[in-house]
């Protein structure tokens, strides 16, 4: 199981920011190590984030995505002191999910 | 004579415009990466770094199967709050000033049990391999963040240091004979995009030094300051400095010496 993902969730006007920090080395397949072999591609695959059970966003990542991926976005119906879940999947299958409140 | 004369003004007009133009673009950089680190600025992965490094901390470890709890990096064993703001110090047990990292060795090596040497010539990471105490660093530093530089010059051995570190700083040498100054002693340069900042101004210093050790995104790689100095190092060509050695301790010294007063806002994030 890969490590933890820091999540930060603020409420303003209805609106509810979301910032995810995740921890993945993102490998694109195309870097060669110190003995000129390729390393294998190990890339997060998919993201979703959960609100009360629905879907809030989804999304598929590919090997232009940075080590340690982050990402902004927003979303409205929610409230302070709910829950926000992040779950991401990689193509090794590994798969990670947190959770944060939303302050 | 008239055509020439609008000839002329239209010249100049135009120029004028050109070289607004330019200043504009200049400065739209600059926007645009004012606005990158803004929206970066809750996206440090070097927390993961720190993270790691609390464990480390209190996870025993070496011939000795100690942990670091009863290190003492200057305000006592085991208290990492704040130390950072106050090193490199002088410590009466090893009778020399020491950095984070040149203190965290002699942790290593009186608790655990490593040699210095050991720890020392792995001590910088790459993509493959991640120091221990590149994390133990990253965890330290974290802890002074807000809390304003304040580094001692009381100790004779304190003030030497920072004076050949003031003297390293201008001395030039090697095969470009380059100093540290030939870069840094002048504002408003860079290197590529990179800002150089001016370390003979004290507001460019303070900057600096308070956004180190840092997450480097190019390199997807936590670095510590002994990594800025030993690159600094060999940018300059000069032979390579040994990990915390007395030169880049003093060098550091000169700098966080000069960086007082100013709050640690690290770890960083650089491009």
């Amino acid at each position: 199981m890969g490590g933890p993902m820091k999540i930060r969730a603020s409420i303003k006007d209805g609106v509810t920011e979301v910032k995810v920090l995740m921890q993945h080395e993102m490998e694109t397949g195309l870097r060669k190590d110190d003995a000129g072999k390729l390393v294998p591609a190990w890339i997060i695959t998919e993201v979703k984030a959960l609100h009360k059970g629905r879907t809030i966003l989804e999304g598929q990542f590919g090997t232009a995505v940075s080590k340690n991926p982050y990402l902004v976005f927003h979303f409205k119906g929610a409230a302070k002191g709910e829950k926000v879940t992040v779950i991401w999947v990689d193509n090794r299958g590994d798969t990670r999910s947190d959770e944060a409140e939303i302050s | 004579m008239n055509n020439l004369k609008m000839a002329a003004l239209a010249f100049a007009i135009l120029s004028l415009s050109v070289m607004a133009e330019e200043k504009s673009a200049e400065g739209k950089a600059a926007d645009e990466i004012a606005k990158y680190r803004e929206m970066i600025a809750d996206g440090n992965p070097a927390e993961f770094d720190e993270m790691r490094g609390a464990e480390i901390w209190k996870t025993s470890a070496g011939p000795k199967q100690a942990n670091l709890e009863l290190c003492n990096l200057g305000k006592g064993p085991g208290v990492v709050k704040g130390v950072y703001a106050e090193l490199p110090r002088y410590f009466p047990d090893t009778k020399r000033v020491q950095d984070l990292e040149s203190r965290l060795l002699t942790c290593m090596s009186s608790l655990q049990g490593f040699t210095e040497k050991e720890i020392a010539d792995k001590a910088i990471g790459n993509v493959n391999r991640k120091p221990a105490i590149e994390a133990l660093v990253a965890y330290v530093v974290g802890q002074s963040k807000g809390m304003p530089m304040a580094v001692s010059t009381r100790h004779p051995k304190e003030k030497e240091a920072y004076e050949i570190g003031r003297r390293i700083f201008f001395y030039r040498a090697g095969p470009y004979d380059f100093s540290c100054a030939t870069c840094h002693g002048q504002s408003n340069r860079r290197i590529r995009m990179q800002d150089l900042p001016n370390f003979t101004l004290k507001k460019e210093t303070q900057l600096a030094y308070t956004t180190w050790p840092a997450y480097r995104v190019s390199q997807g790689l936590f670095r510590s300051f002994q990594w800025r100095i030993n690159d600094c190092f060999r940018q300059q060509r000069f032979p390579e400095p040994q990990y915390a050695s007395e030169a880049t301790v003093d060098l550091t010294m000169f700098l966080a010496v000069n960086s007082n007063g100013a709050n640690y806002d690290g770890p960083g994030l650089k491009r």
